[in-house]
């Protein structure tokens, strides 16, 4: 069963063309992270497929319930509080007040948020705590499937591995069906089940590379040995650490 | 609930406290101005005592509270209807550029002409009634409303636009639950702006127009030479404007701010 399938997907920008012909396809309760270059097109994808920007070319079709997304920056309501900001799709959703407070305090454990954080405004919180808020917003409204467009760029490493820990646990959890933007290789390997490689100019995929074992199961010297031999031997990843930041993403 | 209510009270209780300086200042005020009036003496400028007690004479005059509340009236009309007008098409021309294309030159215009312009040609319009008052307050207040609409609408975060969009909200649901919120942390300024022009526009237009209300009694003090009870009638429409802008703008400001106020570090709530 597919929860998500693209093809022949296409995009340009004032003329200039960022995507063309990106076909790919997700089954339920598959993580599939999609890396390249920063500029290549990666972001604009993402959003493409959650709808927010529609295709010049090509088709989307999705046969999930409903979908969330997780930004690269928080995103969260300046005006609302903690347990606000994860209420707010919630809310969007008709939910009666009671089960809401229900399911934002399940949700606000399940990314390690304490009580006292939870009254407290996005700007009170570090950026580490509002990236979880955002994962809890995320994972509120119980997606099957959920849009992560390069999460954790901005977090310091050890926090990164904490955040891709929940991201893990979260998708056993809930068994939900991601498409995981990323453009740092060792994060793909560690959260996702199959990597897809896209060219440096957004010209359809290069590769797909299949992660052995199942993330969370897989230990540090074995995704290192992976991210070393997809870099050092595998084509398909030549030119995934290119830098252009000339070009948007 | 407790802690809703608590909040409030604690706020409230910093605001109270917050009132020592303004006293200050208000002090200081009267001390530069006892001072003037030593130099110059009672007929140029009436000390600030004597003015007090002048205002407060004219309160105990029933009379006098309907000239007040008349011209509370018309200015508080007229920044409520500038308000709702200003604010509308501003959030309108927001979204759309070619509104905001249009209307831009036209505001240049509107901004451009002198408020006095505007009472003598609504004087001919309506003759000297709460429209002539109302529809000068409306041009002279309407356009900083506007702008600060525009500008609230246009220098939102789009993100959370698309954060709102891909959890399903629609367009209305989305400017209602995050475009508003943000266009009134620029609406409010300039509503507290439009609030004072309103006053006073009203109190000028009055004079001029001759249509009673505090700028009639204004009139009336200047044709008599009578520098105290024009001093006392501007101190009455400083303390109305204080009072509808204490009562008004500045609660719902401070209801919407509160995560601004958060944000300040410990020491510095201002």
């Amino acid at each position: 069963m597919t929860a998500l399938t693209l093809t022949g997907v296409g995009h340009a920008f004032f003329g200039r063309t960022v995507l063309s012909r990106v076909s790919l396809s997700i089954r339920r309760g598959e993580v599939v992270a999609l890396v390249g270059p920063s500029g290549c097109g990666k972001s604009t994808l993402a959003h493409i497929a959650a709808g927010l920007i529609s295709a010049r070319e090509g088709r989307v079709a999705n046969h999930y319930r409903r979908h969330a997304m997780v930004f690269q920056d928080p995103r969260l309501l300046p005006w609302r509080g903690a347990a606000g900001n994860i209420a707010y799709p919630l809310e969007l959703s008709g939910m009666s007040r009671r089960e809401r407070d229900l399911r934002v305090r399940q949700s606000a454990r399940m990314v390690q948020l304490e009580g006292q954080d939870l009254d407290k405004f996005p700007v009170e919180l570090s950026g580490g705590m509002r990236q979880r808020v955002a994962i809890a917003r995320a994972m509120a409204i119980e997606p099957d499937f959920v849009f992560f467009d390069e999460p954790f760029t901005a977090l310091d490493v050890a926090l990164k591995r904490r955040m891709q820990d929940l991201v893990i646990a979260a998708a056993r959890h809930n068994r939900f069906a991601a498409l995981f933007i990323t453009h740092d290789l060792m994060e793909a390997i560690r959260v996702a089940h199959r990597i897809l490689v896209m060219h440096h100019k957004g010209q359809g995929l290069v590769g797909e590379r299949i992660v052995d074992g199942e993330p969370g199961n897989r230990d540090d010297a074995s995704i290192f040995a992976s991210m070393q031999a997809f870099l050092r031997s595998d084509i398909a990843f030549a030119h995934v650490h290119d830098v252009d930041e000339r070009r948007r993403t | 609930m407790v802690g809703f209510v608590g909040d409030r009270l604690g706020r409230l209780g910093r605001f109270a406290w917050s009132g020592w300086s303004g006293l200050a200042a208000v002090a200081l005020l009267a001390a530069v101005w006892q001072a003037g009036h030593e130099a110059y003496g009672d007929f140029i400028l009436p000390s600030p005592m004597a003015t007090a007690l002048a205002a407060i004479g004219l309160l105990a005059a029933p009379e006098n509270w309907t000239l007040l509340l008349v011209t509370m009236r018309r200015a508080l009309s007229g920044f409520f209807l500038a308000g709702i007008l200003g604010a509308l098409l501003g959030v309108i021309a927001g979204y759309a550029p070619a509104v905001m294309r249009l209307s831009r030159p036209l505001l240049t215009v509107a901004l451009g002409v002198p408020p006095i312009a505007w009472i003598v040609l609504t004087m001919i319009w309506f003759g000297a009634s709460d429209a002539t008052v109302a529809a000068t307050i409306l041009v002279s207040a309407t356009p900083v409303v506007f702008v600060a609409g525009a500008e609230g609408v246009m220098t939102r975060d789009r993100g959370l636009d698309a954060m709102a969009e891909v959890f399903g909200a629609g367009p209305i649901r989305r400017f209602l639950s995050v475009g508003l919120r943000q266009v009134c942390a620029h609406l409010l300024p300039a509503l507290a702006l439009a609030l004072g022009t309103s006053f006073k526009v009203a109190v000028m237009a009055e004079l001029l127009a001759n249509a009673g209300g505090v700028g009639g009694a204004l009139a009336r003090t200047r044709a008599m030479l009578d520098i105290t009870g024009a001093l006392a009638w501007v101190m009455l429409s400083v303390v109305a404007l204080v009072v509808g802008e204490y009562g008004l703008v500045r609660p719902v400001r401070a209801e919407l701010e509160r995560w601004r106020e958060a944000a300040q570090p410990w020491g510095v709530k201002r």
